[in-house]
């Protein structure tokens, strides 16, 4: 099994390939659904100003996403009234739906790492070519069990947002992941898509 | 009336730590079908590991605690305006405690509550008087990632792009419905899954149906042999489609299915599918005098 420490280099990213098992440590940021249409909208796009703390925020994150990951999860946190955080609950969520804004958060941000789980699509798989990039899949549901590799919350951003929503910063030891969408255009989420409709296909012509 | 606050409570760190026997039981089963070394098989181990770790720890099997939705059976007397105000109290207590993410957002401001109420539909609470003087309380947690793959199909349906998707209004058209959104959900909905189908109803009662079907435990059969047999056929063939744990590939895709049915209207055949994730958190509380059970 590879370990791999973050952020993560053009080359390191180069040489993964699809089914690799992977180690991560280091440090990464949350960031699912509303953290992805805020970014696109008030700095990609920027189809809506900037407004509160956004301009921090993003002066904030940005060298923390340089090279490094951002993982699609939105944790269970204990000691949110102290403020001594700690991830109780923390798998990922489904990815799929940032695949209108992953390429382009991904480019922006020099993001090299995307986790979460089921895949994405064509455009993210095309920014993976470009930044360049891999997804990485983690076990839905393992919860109680990456919780464990979330050795320190650093801090959060947009705590607005909602505990599940906001962008939590951690250190993680030993994260376990899979590579699923490499660099060079590899998908094992396009081959099983295609494998298993040729085989739906088949039961469809069975009475 | 008693308190039963403590009690629900208890109701709902069991169901969001401890995965029924039932289910577990499937899992292992499972991960005996996938070759060794493979990454389905690989995502089984895991999902095993992570199993065993949130009973011990006491900690959520997974982050998404997704929708309560309790199913309550309440014999005569009993006050639904104060059994609705307890499981509220003891969702809000099981929030703070970590056994539950908050997860009512409002869906104007998209702000969330913090205590996973919200209006008279979160959590969902469903109230049926019953005989006897046992007080049965269900609780299901379905996440959104396995809720969001649910599909509700109007037949007859076709796709343009698959001529050989051609469902009429008869079982073999439901077969056919219920394999096109296993194929759509792919891993999506973190396989390998149960499928709780629905035929008939209205898209409201047939979405309802289909979850509340989901009560059922994985190794029973139907009483009505027609559908006992499309829910093995659809089971095994859904895991000859090669979709896989998370999606990887491989031989589970689905642990099982449940079929209920509803009368329609004449113009209406609709079949209604929820999709429930491997993480099948359901657990059942009966109180009877001071008594109470949990199963």
């Amino acid at each position: 099994m590879l370990s791999l420490n973050m952020p993560l280099s053009p080359e390191t990213i180069r040489s993964l390939k699809v089914g690799d098992p992977v180690l991560l440590s280091g440090t990464m940021i949350t960031g699912r659904d509303t953290v992805h249409k805020w970014m696109v909208d008030t700095f990609i796009k920027r189809t809506r100003e900037p407004q509160g703390d956004d301009l921090e925020v993003y002066a904030a994150v940005k060298p923390l996403l340089e090279g490094s990951v951002i993982y699609h999860c939105g944790p269970v946190v204990s000691g949110l009234d102290t403020k001594q955080y700690k991830f109780v609950a923390a798998g990922p969520t489904t990815s799929i739906r940032e695949e209108p804004y992953q390429g382009l958060v991904m480019e922006h941000f020099q993001i090299r790492g995307v986790i979460g789980k089921g895949g994405m699509g064509a455009k993210t798989l095309a920014a993976c070519q470009a930044v360049p990039g891999v997804y990485l899949h983690a076990i839905g549901g393992a919860a109680s069990l990456i919780a464990q590799t979330v050795t320190r919350v650093l801090g959060v951003y947009k705590y607005d947002f909602g505990v599940p929503e906001a962008m939590w910063v951690i250190e993680v030891k030993d994260f376990p992941v899979v590579v699923t969408m490499d660099s060079h255009g590899g998908s094992l989420h396009a081959e099983v898509e295609e494998r298993s409709r040729a085989a739906l296909k088949e039961l469809l012509a069975k009475a | 009336m008693p308190d039963l606050t403590e009690k629900i409570l208890e109701l709902v760190r069991l169901t969001s730590t401890d995965l029924p026997p039932d289910v577990e039981a499937a899992l292992r089963r499972a991960v005996e079908q996938e070759a060794p070394g493979s990454a389905a098989r690989g995502a089984l181990e895991t999902i095993i590991q992570n199993v065993e770790l949130s009973r011990r720890n006491s900690t959520p099997i997974c982050q998404d605690t997704g929708t309560p939705i309790f199913y309550v059976y309440y014999p005569a007397g009993w006050s639904t305006r104060q059994l609705r105000q307890q499981i509220e109290d003891a969702v809000v207590q099981a929030t703070r405690k970590s056994y539950l993410r908050p997860n009512s957002v409002d869906s104007l401001n998209g702000k969330n509550s913090g205590n996973n109420l919200g209006g008279s539909h979160f959590p969902s609470i469903h109230f049926t008087e019953v005989e006897g003087d046992a007080l049965t309380i269900e609780l299901m947690l379905k996440g959104g990632g396995c809720e969001n793959v649910g599909a509700q199909y109007s037949l007859p349906f076709g796709r343009t792009a698959e001529p050989a998707m051609q469902a009429g209004r008869d079982l073999a058209g439901v077969r056919k419905v219920v394999l096109d959104a296993v194929h759509q959900a792919q891993g999506q909905g973190c396989a390998p899954g149960i499928l709780g189908v629905a035929i008939g109803g209205d898209r409201g009662t047939g979405y309802a149906a289909s979850k509340e079907v989901l009560v059922r435990k994985l190794d029973d059969s139907n009483p009505d042999p027609q559908l006992d047999a499309l829910e093995k056929r659809l089971t095994e063939e859904a895991n000859g489609l090669d979709i896989g744990p998370m999606g990887f590939g491989g031989k589970t895709t689905v642990l099982g299915t449940k079929i209920t049915h509803l009368n329609r209207l004449p113009a209406s055949f609709f079949v209604s599918i929820s999709y429930m994730c491997w993480a099948y958190r359901r657990r059942k509380m009966v109180v009877q005098g001071d008594q109470v059970h949990y199963s």
